[in-house]
């Protein structure tokens, strides 16, 4: 009880389920990047992750769990912070934090409405019906067309548009999420944290470039149906 | 030097307060921020006016009482520096200086630049000390403390619960302040046998208080004028879990 309620534990919460969600963000990009294989590469995956039946339920509970709490918790922590703040400054220059410290509420509901358009894009396919794997033809193998999907929708600029700005939130909620971690759960000694940070930054900067490349590389026809 | 000050002015903890622009004219660039606020008052008294109140005791930096935010940096932003070791020299003629009090929840204003920061007793009272029992002056050796541990706890036992911790967090949380004395007395003998009551109580009670929660801006350290460390919240986050688990 005491872990929902006190400070100390509500932020342990919010790095573990942080840290356990940049764990699905690193599966599903290992899925993503297999865009790259071509059709026998995203649409065999697809394929092969939805014959896990009742497994793959299981899977979205859990994720779905992981972000309830880490939401709920982040929203809650962020209102307490500033009631306790309840005049600002005339003048503030900070010293040490970032932009991605500072905007971590922000960029976080930023990805929500981003996570909320991407399962209506790509899981219910309702935002665009006509190029979904649910409408177009199976592949020559008889499979869900997946992969056309991708780059039917990724061809399409305002899509990749609203999905590069969602991995550019990404990276600013990883480049302070990541090194947080580490620290709220108590691995810095001191010297350490700089290289912590630094660390935690550059991993942000290689989820963003591995992300972005589907939709850049698809939009400057580099991948092609 | 010539310089031009806004400073807050506040009546009392009701009052809405508002900055007021001061002329601070012919100030030696030897003189320490107190100093030159000294000669400030001399004026406005001289005038008629209020002076501005503001907190102030040692004057050597180890008190931690004085506490103002000067151009939005807790003490002015130098490193390891109070306001009273803080010389007018670190500034040029015809700055424009904003100095403001502590802003928190927590620190309601008292006067202009003088917050009540009982808060932060209140946080000491709830586990910043040791039970045990006194009598004669024990033997200095019968504590053998490595050099190492020693050294740690004095590195935490460097804070002077001036605050700047909570004025420069975002958040304004007093975790640094909090860390301190919760990492020092858990590497030390003395400390150890009550150091999971001692987390759990004094986190609980910071909360309590109003002030808000640590999210790793890492503003405290940069604010602290003693230097101490973040890696002291990180003791506290392992103690805490030590305590949650046991």
């Amino acid at each position: 009880m005491h872990l929902i309620q006190s400070t100390v534990g509500r932020k342990i919460l919010m790095a573990v389920t942080g840290l356990l969600l940049v764990g699905f963000v690193t599966i599903h990009l290992l899925g993503n990047l297999s865009v790259f294989a071509g059709p026998d590469g995203i649409n065999a995956y697809a394929v092969k992750l939805h014959s896990l039946g009742a497994l793959v339920w299981v899977f979205r509970a859990a994720i779905l769990a992981l972000f309830v709490v880490h939401i709920t918790f982040g929203v809650m922590l962020s209102m307490e912070n500033s009631t306790a703040t309840p005049s600002n400054y005339a003048i503030k220059s900070r010293m040490k934090t970032t932009f991605s410290s500072e905007s971590m509420l922000y960029t976080g509901l930023i990805l929500l409405a981003f996570l909320i358009y991407h399962l209506l894009h790509f899981t219910v396919q309702i935002t665009n019906p006509e190029i979904s794997a649910g409408t177009l033809p199976l592949d020559a193998a008889m499979r869900p067309d997946v992969f056309s999907m991708m780059v039917l929708s990724f061809q399409k600029v305002f899509i990749s548009l609203v999905y590069i700005v969602g991995m550019i939130a990404l990276f600013l909620h990883l480049s302070h999420g990541l090194s947080s971690f580490v620290q709220t759960f108590g691995l810095n000694n001191g010297p350490s944290l700089e290289k912590v940070t630094l660390g935690g930054k550059l991993v942000a900067v290689g989820f963003l470039l591995a992300y972005v490349a589907i939709p850049v590389l698809i939009l400057a026809r580099f991948v092609n149906i | 030097m010539d310089l031009t000050l806004h400073v807050w002015r506040q009546s009392g903890p009701k009052d809405k307060g508002k900055l007021e622009t001061y002329p601070a004219k012919g100030i030696s660039p030897d003189m320490s921020f107190l100093e030159m606020l000294d000669e400030v008052n001399e004026e406005l008294i001289k005038t008629g006016k209020s002076p501005i109140v503001f907190d102030h005791d040692c004057r050597e930096g180890i008190c931690g009482m004085c506490s103002q935010t000067i151009n939005g940096k807790a003490h002015g932003g130098q490193d390891r520096t109070t306001v009273c070791q803080l010389h007018m020299r670190s500034f040029k003629d015809g700055d424009e200086i904003f100095i403001e009090p502590w802003r928190a929840r927590a620190f309601p204003v008292i006067k202009d630049l003088i917050v009540d920061r009982t808060a932060l007793d209140t946080i000491m009272q709830a586990g910043g000390y040791t039970s045990c029992h006194t009598g004669g002056v024990p033997d200095g050796n019968a504590h053998p403390i490595g050099k190492p541990v020693a050294d740690y706890a004095m590195d935490a036992a460097e804070c002077i619960g001036c605050g700047a911790c909570v004025a420069g967090c975002p958040n304004s949380s007093a975790m640094l302040f909090t860390s301190a004395k919760v990492a020092q007395l858990a590497v030390l003998p003395q400390g150890k046998h009550e150091a999971m009551a001692r987390v759990m109580n004094m986190t609980d009670t910071m909360q309590a208080a109003g002030f808000g929660n640590c999210t790793n801006h890492l503003e405290c350290e940069a604010s602290c004028p003693k230097g101490v460390s973040v890696k002291f919240i990180a003791k506290l986050n392992r103690e805490y879990m030590k305590a949650l688990v046991s």
